[in-house]
């Protein structure tokens, strides 16, 4: 089912040409509303009337998480403060977030995107949509929060953990619509196991599953232990949240990029040449409708290809394949970004001489879990087991004030942490995905 | 007064133990006390021994974390309520003993016990006006 029809399946002329009108606006109103983009493109030797074709975004400069950075927290809005109605934050490279902001009408746009999300994945007006993205600064709960409405189902606004009332819910309320991530799918599935719960016996028809990367292998084994159908979706705060891209739920097959407000390009992540359809390199991104936070060629890191085959849903938007990795070091674990900079930051305010320090990632029974292994140098070292204690207690509480997750924290020998070539090896990622 | 101790960090894992000791026993270090305080993940090792400088440099130099503490070695009467007479007298003087152990020869007729304190030095005073031997590091080495 299509949520947009007119929109979604466009001939590919028409939606070029849409795409290129909307395009030429975006950077026009950029050049003159924020004085990143005027200096940004002036020092590139780019005006926005060079944009005469969609093959001239290319000359266009690209945008990185380091610019969203330098202008923390509101230096990239392009309206003024009273124009802005929400504002959403996700984990920067350091201490501080990368922060974007949305319009009244960018959050009509969000909504719609998120309604043609649910659609794809199989949600009608007659839905009830168990969500369970976290609500908050993460765009994930509030993003479907708004598509649902949008779309007219009911939404559950259950947001994340205390996994057996959830349970509890899905058994009472019948909800049709799980959306959550991947392996919060896997933990409730076992933990209604636990309650004697059996999710035959829910009324689940297909689930939206994304903000973390998984497997093929994991779908069948949602699509098994929770007996629907599993779809990824695809999104990033800096571009939009979710709803940026969503697996159609008759191929699932790629997720269709919403093309009529994004452009989406392929580039070599060394060279930041474009690439073909069908290659593979990092995804960048144009928004071209939104007002509060617009991005020229943002690069997202993630890894994937694109492909213009036409799809047997009947859409004609091109499909980006499931993200297979990153071009940087950033973990993502229970739906949040970490970056090992990060836990860098909390170690060295904490210590003069920042220790030697590794992250080992898990996955123990289906939840993502971080240890934090820290060599005791004399610095920190004490003769007393309470003094120690209170060491490892610290680190974690400033990381979780930090990152709002929760690690475990490991004090371990001098030189036991692995180097290679001098250099420490910061993260091994043990998961199965 | 004061004793100097060592303490090294280990992590809870098999062989640990034997490997610091090994190193000792091969550097000629000779162990005249210590306490071993374990967590599930990690362990302190503490020590007296007849050369400091020479035990920390060979832990050291095998990559051991090692601290240096100072404690206080203390003569008990070797008869029951020896022990409690002394920490009722730490104890009515509000000093906390952070850990104490054992050691393993006698003064004399008395057996000596080593004490971790907060605030060294008000213990040793109080202590002392109470009439209790303390025994001075360079004795402590060699007993």
């Amino acid at each position: 089912m299509i949520y947009n029809e007119e929109f979604e399946t466009l001939p590919r002329e028409a939606l070029e040409a849409i795409q290129l009108r909307r395009l030429k606006n975006t950077v026009e109103r950029v050049y003159h509303t924020v004085p990143f983009y005027k200096k940004h493109f002036d020092e590139h030797g780019v005006k926005p009337d060079d944009i005469k074709s969609l093959e001239d975004l290319h000359r266009l400069p690209f945008t990185t998480k380091q610019d969203l950075r330098d202008n923390y927290p509101f230096g990239l809005f392009a309206v003024p403060m009273d124009s802005v109605v929400r504002i959403h934050a996700s984990s920067g490279t350091t201490g501080k977030p990368t922060v974007v902001g949305y319009t009244a009408r960018d959050i009509k746009t969000w909504s719609e995107l998120m309604a043609r999300t649910l659609m794809a994945g199989g949600a009608t007006k007659g839905d009830i949509i168990h969500n369970a993205y976290g609500y908050g600064l993460f765009t994930g709960g509030l993003g479907f929060h708004y598509g649902a409405e949008t779309l007219g189902a009911s939404v559950i606004p259950i947001s994340g953990g205390n996994t057996k009332r959830q349970v509890m819910i899905m058994k009472d309320f019948g909800p049709t619509i799980l959306t959550c991530t991947p392996s919060y799918a896997l933990l409730l599935a076992e933990v209604a196991e636990e309650m004697g719960v059996d999710f035959k016996s829910l009324k689940f028809k297909s689930g939206i599953f994304g903000a973390e990367p998984w497997s093929e292998q994991m779908r069948q084994e949602i699509e098994r232990k929770l007996n629907l159908d599993a779809v990824d979706i695809y999104g990033l705060s800096e571009v939009m949240g979710p709803g940026v891209a969503v697996e159609c739920i008759e191929a699932k097959n790629g997720l269709h990029i919403f093309e009529d407000h994004f452009i989406a390009e392929i580039i070599d992540p060394d060279t930041g040449e474009p690439l073909p359809y069908g290659e593979k390199g990092e995804l960048v991104f144009t928004t071209i409708t939104k007002e509060a936070f617009p991005v020229i060629r943002y690069r997202t890191r993630d890894i994937s290809a694109l492909h213009r085959e036409p799809c047997k849903c009947g859409r004609t938007l091109v499909r980006m394949e499931r993200v297979s990795g990153r071009t940087d070091d950033m973990l993502i674990i229970r739906g949040v970004n970490v970056f090992p900079s990060q836990i860098e930051s909390v170690l060295m305010e904490m210590e003069e001489v920042a220790p030697h320090y590794q992250l080992i990632v898990d996955r123990v029974e289906h939840m993502d879990q971080l240890t934090v292994m820290v060599e005791v140098n004399e610095k920190i070292f004490s003769d007393t087991v309470r003094n120690l204690q209170e060491l490892e207690t610290k680190i974690r509480r400033n990381i979780k004030d930090m990152l709002g997750i929760s690690t475990i924290v490991k004090l371990v020998e001098p030189k036991t942490i692995e180097r290679s070539q001098g250099k420490a090896r910061r993260v091994i990622d043990n998961r199965k995905i | 007064m004061k004793v100097e101790q060592i303490s090294v960090f280990l992590e809870n894992k098999a062989g640990r133990l034997a490997e610091v000791t090994r190193i000792l026993g091969e550097g000629g270090v000779n162990i005249r006390a210590l306490s071993l305080a374990d967590t599930s993940d990690f362990g302190i090792l503490r020590l007296i021994v007849n050369d400091n400088e020479k035990a920390k440099k060979i832990l050291k130099d095998n990559g051991f974390t090692v601290g240096k503490t100072n404690v206080v070695a203390i003569e008990v009467e070797d008869k029951p309520g020896g022990l409690a007479k002394i920490l009722d007298t730490l104890y009515r003087a509000g000093i906390n003993v952070e850990y104490m152990y054992a050691f393993v020869q006698q003064s004399g007729e008395n057996a000596v016990i080593i004490f971790r304190f907060d605030n060294l030095d008000e213990a040793i005073r109080v202590l002392q006006e109470n009439g209790v031997t303390v025994i001075n590091g360079s004795k402590v080495y060699t007993l």
